[in-house]
């Protein structure tokens, strides 16, 4: 069986989609996600060379609305909910620190 | 009692709103424990809704259509206020600041809210066992899952914890649950019900939609939650489809297509008892007066993989919004980008990894046109083959599940066996066309099968006529 997706590519997918992965993970999700993409391989055999793609069930052109002020959602609300804020703003760890 | 019933006794004053919450939360006790249907039961927010609507009624006040009914609603729904969990540790005590259209919808139907139900972490499963907080069980017997994404929905309306619930449905995570628990469960046409509030797994599939014991309180539910809304951009202009009204009409001249594609024994995994429960149908429309003959999909086969491309592809990029910087628990670290991994790391389970893998990997450059590019070409495929069929079909019918319910953890370690249970539910959300899944007989085991009845985009009616047909033949034939 041709292997479909391999553990280095397991491990640079989790560093893009941000998540960490254990040695024991990398190993069962490489087997785990080949057999699903096994299993599309029988979108191979289709020549769909003819067709138009479809992102989407409906008809969509771009949807607009007017340009009037609408209720928001209460700034305590959102606040109430958030890891860490500080004078009305979302508190994050610092962005320039060194990665390990 | 049917939520029909509950709504026309209330209103009358035959019953109290009250007694009904009351009697729904008695069942909760007692079987709750094992079920494990509701991530939180508002026990007092219920009860006092049921007195101020009680109050209401005695001022002579006339209320909505669904009056002091019960009701259970996904734990992927935004209640405003009230913890959105999606059954996931990442969004644990997260309260939203709004409601989804839904529940504001409900609530001006004077329904009651009485809790938030269990499924699988951000419904991303067939059984409710990827749940951070614990599987739900079947009601039917606990040692069996009740399917899922919304099993929890399912089981809550099977157990008589609630007469009506709501799901979400993107790959059958209605349909799929309502057949292996012996009740109504409908994905309507996508786009006639907002999903604005709806926490986003797959956005081009994702539908809302009831469950309930009986085909004409799915009906009233649908009616109620559907219609055109501002704040969802792919809502359609349509009025709220008048199903109600036409339920009892029959099906005298309907054209009926089975679909062999998805009713034929080439089909993997697919049970003898579930084979012969479509065929019984077929005779069951017959009878009422409709010509049933065998229909083509040929396209619908590849549904699946087209949709473990698809599905996962808009998951990876909807559920890049949980990094614990605006919302919900943070795992804190030393850098933003390192809390990010962190939080992301330790909020989701196995199943949602899997996905956004899988999708980051179909739409990373050098696999974008051999996985996801053709995935979609296939979704168009199966829309012209739904259209050729529907050309000489009124409505298709096929399986909603290959299976009755399975045991728990038969299928947890090995995904592509779990994925398969999707495998006849899965062409509608590509085509975003509406089905349903009708309680028809028992398998072998006593447990329930489920039948499968799909329409083009916008034909709901006629889905419910033969849904309606579907569910006086099914007490003809378990008397």
């Amino acid at each position: 069986m041709v292997q479909r997706i391999s553990r280095e590519e397991v491990a640079h997918v989790a560093r893009l989609a941000q998540l960490s992965l254990s040695e024991e993970e990398l190993d069962s999700f490489t087997s785990q996600l080949g057999a699903v993409l096994d299993h599309a391989a029988d979108l191979e055999a289709l020549n769909v060379d003819d067709v138009e793609p479809s992102s989407h069930p409906i008809p969509l052109k771009n949807v607009l609305r007017p340009d009037e002020p609408i209720e928001n959602f209460d700034i305590e609300e959102v606040f109430e909910v958030a890891p860490e804020i500080e004078e009305n703003q979302f508190r994050v760890p610092p962005i320039l620190g060194e990665s390990q | 009692m049917k939520a029909v019933e509950i709504a026309k006794k209330v209103a009358s004053g035959e019953l109290t709103a009250r007694s009904v919450v009351e009697q729904h939360l008695e069942n909760i006790k007692n079987l709750e424990t094992e079920v494990n249907a509701f991530n939180i039961v508002t026990t007092e927010k219920a009860l006092e809704d049921a007195d101020q609507i009680d109050a209401r009624i005695a001022s002579g006040e006339t209320l909505g259509p669904l009056a002091g009914v019960p009701i259970a609603v996904k734990d992927n729904l935004c209640t405003r206020g009230l913890e959105t969990t999606c059954s996931s540790k990442i969004l644990e005590g997260w309260k939203p600041p709004y409601n989804a259209t839904v529940i504001d919808k409900l609530k001006r139907a004077d329904a009651i809210l009485i809790g938030k139900t269990n499924c699988d972490e951000f419904a991303m499963g067939s059984s409710t066992e990827n749940s951070a907080f614990g599987p739900t069980r079947n009601p039917h017997n606990l040692e069996l899952v009740p399917g899922g994404s919304s099993g929890g929905s399912a089981a809550a309306v099977a157990a008589g914890f609630s007469p009506l619930a709501l799901g979400s449905d993107t790959g059958g995570s209605i349909r799929q649950p309502a057949a292996l628990c012996g009740v109504v469960g409908v994905k309507p046409t996508y786009g006639r019900v907002s999903r604005y509030g709806l926490v986003a797994f797959a956005s081009s599939l994702d539908q809302i939609g009831p469950f309930a014991k009986t085909v004409s309180d799915a009906a009233l539910t649908l009616e109620i939650i559907s219609g055109y809304d501002p704040r969802d951009s792919t809502s359609i202009s349509e009025n709220s489809p008048e199903i109600t009204k036409v339920l009892d009409e029959g099906i005298e001249g309907m054209r009926i297509g089975v679909i062999e594609e998805l009713s034929g024994k080439g089909l993997d995994g697919i049970s003898e008892d579930v084979l012969l429960r479509v065929e019984e149908a077929t005779k069951v429309f017959s009878k009422a007066g409709a010509i049933v003959e065998p229909a083509s999909v040929p396209a619908s086969i590849y549904g699946l993989s087209a949709y473990y491309v698809i599905a996962p592809a808009e998951a990876s990029s909807n559920l890049a919004r949980y990094d614990g910087i605006r919302f919900g628990p943070r795992t804190e670290a030393a850098t933003t980008a390192e809390t990010m991994t962190a939080t992301r790391t330790k909020g989701f389970g196995d199943e949602v990894k899997r996905r956004i893998m899988l999708g980051t990997y179909a739409l990373s450059a050098g696999y974008y046109d051999a996985y996801y590019g053709k995935s979609q070409k296939v979704r168009t495929l199966i829309m012209n083959d739904f259209a050729k069929a529907y050309e000489k079909f009124d409505i298709l019918i096929s399986p909603t599940a290959p299976t009755t319910a399975f045991p728990l953890g038969e299928k947890t370690t090995d995904p592509m066996q779990m994925y398969l249970q999707d495998v006849c539910t899965i062409p509608s959300n590509l085509a975003g066309h509406p089905a349903m899944s009708v309680p028809f007989g028992l398998g072998k085991d006593g447990m329930p099968i489920g039948v499968q009845i799909l329409a083009p985009a916008l034909a709901e009616q006629n889905m419910f006529r033969a849904a309606r047909v579907l569910e006086l033949g099914n007490g003809e034939i378990s008397e």
